[in-house]
């Protein structure tokens, strides 16, 4: 589904993606462990096309397609979706009215009918209902004056409204409290399907505990350095990076 | 010398220009080389729909300078007027607009300015007076041409205890001036002046307002917002005076523009001229770019570039146009605007 090859990524000229390669096959979960500074948000932020981020080297694919050639409003259409380690508040705009935008936006560019406004509002009534958000702060401006975890929990709401096929999530897990976590984290499995594939971007193990990764990659110093199955993240919780860190 | 004056004589030398400080952003002097011929009268059952129709209970036109001279609400009326100031062609002209609203009459004006494609100077000027406990909500849509130059006066005289609340929504024109002049009674009067200006290709606007309160116990409130884009040039000029013995005004005034090119400029200057005491004043001024971050992040979640721009813009401006009172004219303001962010 995705295959990233050789990636070279810089910002303001300075190289921090230095030659990543990763594959994630549709129906798989992969998570990204690594450092702080390692390079995992640019990798997101590469992968949906912010500016900024200049690529140098390297090939992006989703099913085949060049992602890097896309526009990021285009990837987005396409089923590429980031939930931002740190969302952004967009004052004015109620939540819904920006997720109806945002809806209708990407079916016109897959050339689908609009979402009507009863047909939004059902299916977010049901999807606020799911993950417990309450619907009256669907009203609000996005994201504005929301707690760190009520962002949090706002980005998956988008994700579930949106569902997209490729997800990324960069560290969602923070900010969350406990109930908050398994109720995201039974959002994001309700995602889980053969035709779909996620990026898990997480510094803690316990994260893992409710969205079973299949692989599980430590990305150091700009490049993926190690790729193991789930057990890797719990011997990276009890060892550290130390090793890795040295390797990169 | 004024606008009037150049119009009534022809002569260009009457009009202002950047030498006069209350014009020197907005110089019609050094535009207009030679006042144009008056224009020709316009017959009015040709004109399409303004913009209000559908609210009033009354519409007046003014085209090309004729028309409605005066607006009357008796003691305790109440009402909803369409103004409709209208102009065509090439020409020069000018109209005089009284309104009188009489102890605790209510007053709902919805002037639209309508322009064509024509290089017409057109002036207006609108007395307002407001009796004890009056209340009047003004909603101005200007919608001029890109040729046209256009000036409207308004001066507005409030009694203790009345009501008056404006909001002036704009695209500019060639050169355009909306000025409102407010002498304000304290004794419990209030007074809103809000403005909302979008500006593209080499548009200009220019909103002027002077307030000046003259006794204790008076509120204004002011907030401005803009846009303006391309080559387009906005103006706002506040000024609020609170004359000696105007004890316990409030006042407050915002004006916050968001330039959406290099060579667009907004120039403003916001006076607060306090003699009193005991008052509670403030101004804020703010001049930005629409946020990069929040525009990815729209942009992610499937917003084309152009639409993310509207509406983050729309909902920079929509604070304004919530203030609006007259809840159908606010959606026709919305919708207004909405149209010229995405045409
Ligand atoms: N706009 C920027 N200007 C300069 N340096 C930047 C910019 N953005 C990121 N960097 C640098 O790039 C490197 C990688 O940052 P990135 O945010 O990708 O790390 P991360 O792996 O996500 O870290 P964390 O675990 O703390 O979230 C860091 O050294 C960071 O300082
Ligand atoms: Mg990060």
């Amino acid at each position: 589904m995705l295959s990233v090859s050789n990636l070279h990524a810089a910002v303001e000229d300075k190289e921090i993606l230095k030659g990543l390669s990763l594959e994630v096959p549709a129906g798989e979960v992969h998570a990204i462990m690594g450092p702080n500074g390692a390079g995992k948000s640019t990798l997101s932020y590469v992968l949906t096309g912010r500016s900024g981020y200049e690529v140098t080297a390297g090939k992006v694919t989703l099913e085949g397609e060049d992602l890097l050639a896309l526009e990021p409003n285009e990837r987005a259409a396409k089923g590429v979706f980031l939930s931002f380690q740190y969302p952004l508040e967009i004052p004015g705009v109620p939540a819904l009215t920006f997720i109806r935008t945002a809806l209708n936006a990407q079916r016109k560019a897959r050339g689908e009918p609009e979402v009507t406004a009863p047909e939004f509002l059902k299916l977010a009534r049901a999807k606020a209902a799911e993950l417990k958000i309450d619907f009256d702060m669907l009203k609000r401006a996005l994201n504005v004056g929301f707690s760190g975890g009520e962002k949090k929990r706002m980005e998956i709401f988008q994700m579930a409204m949106l569902s997209p096929r490729f997800l990324i999530l960069d560290e969602t897990d923070s900010g969350l409290d406990i109930d908050a976590l398994r109720i995201v984290a039974d959002g994001v499995n309700a995602l889980r399907s053969p035709d779909r594939a996620m990026l898990v971007i997480t510094h803690y193990q316990r994260l893992l505990d409710y969205i079973k990764p299949d692989k599980v990659h430590v990305l150091a110093g700009g490049r993926i350095v190690a790729t193991g199955g789930p057990d890797l993240a719990l011997e990276l919780e009890r060892e550290g990076y130390d090793k890795y860190a040295r390797a990169a | 010398m004024s606008v009037v004056s150049a119009i009534r004589t022809r002569d260009a030398a009457e009009l202002p220009g950047k030498r006069d400080e209350a014009w020197r952003w907005t110089d019609l002097r050094g535009l207009i080389r030679q006042v144009p011929a008056p224009s020709d009268e316009l017959d009015v059952s040709a004109l399409h729909a303004g913009p209000f129709d559908a609210l009033a209970d009354e519409v007046l036109v003014v085209a090309n300078g004729r028309g409605a001279a005066h607006i009357g609400v008796e003691p305790g009326e109440s009402k909803v007027v369409a103004l409709r100031i209208v102009s065509r062609g090439d020409g020069a002209h000018a109209a005089r607009i009284s309104v009188d609203v009489e102890v605790a009459g209510r007053l709902t004006i919805l002037e639209s300015y309508e322009g064509d494609a024509g290089g017409y100077l057109s002036q207006t000027g609108l007395m307002l007076s407001l009796g004890k406990d009056a209340a009047v909500e003004r909603i101005v849509l200007a919608s001029d041409g890109a040729e046209g130059v256009t000036v409207s006066q308004a001066e507005v005289d409030l009694a203790p205890g009345a009501r008056f609340a404006q909001s002036v929504l704009t695209s500019g024109a060639r050169r355009q001036r909306l000025e409102t002049v407010v002498r304000h009674p304290g004794g419990h009067a209030d007074l809103r002046l809000d403005g909302v200006y979008l500006l593209a290709d080499k548009r200009h606007a220019d909103l002027t307002t002077a307030v000046t309160h003259q006794a204790v116990d008076g509120t204004t409130q002011q907030l401005t917002k803009g846009v303006v884009r391309d080559q387009a040039r906005a103006v706002f000029q506040g000024k609020i005076v609170v004359a000696e013995g105007a004890d316990r005004t409030d006042a407050r005034m915002g004006h916050h523009a968001l330039i959406l090119s290099d060579r667009a400029e907004v120039d403003a200057k916001p006076e607060l001229e306090i003699y009193a005491d005991d008052v509670s004043c403030a101004h804020g001024n703010t001049v930005g770019a629409l946020d990069d971050d929040a525009l990815f992040y729209a942009r992610q979640r499937g917003i084309p570039e152009d639409e993310a721009r509207a509406l983050l813009t729309e909902a920079f401006i929509g604070e304004v146009v919530d203030r609006i009172g007259h809840e159908a004219a606010r959606e026709i303001a919305r919708a207004w605007i909405g149209e010229r962010l995405r045409g």
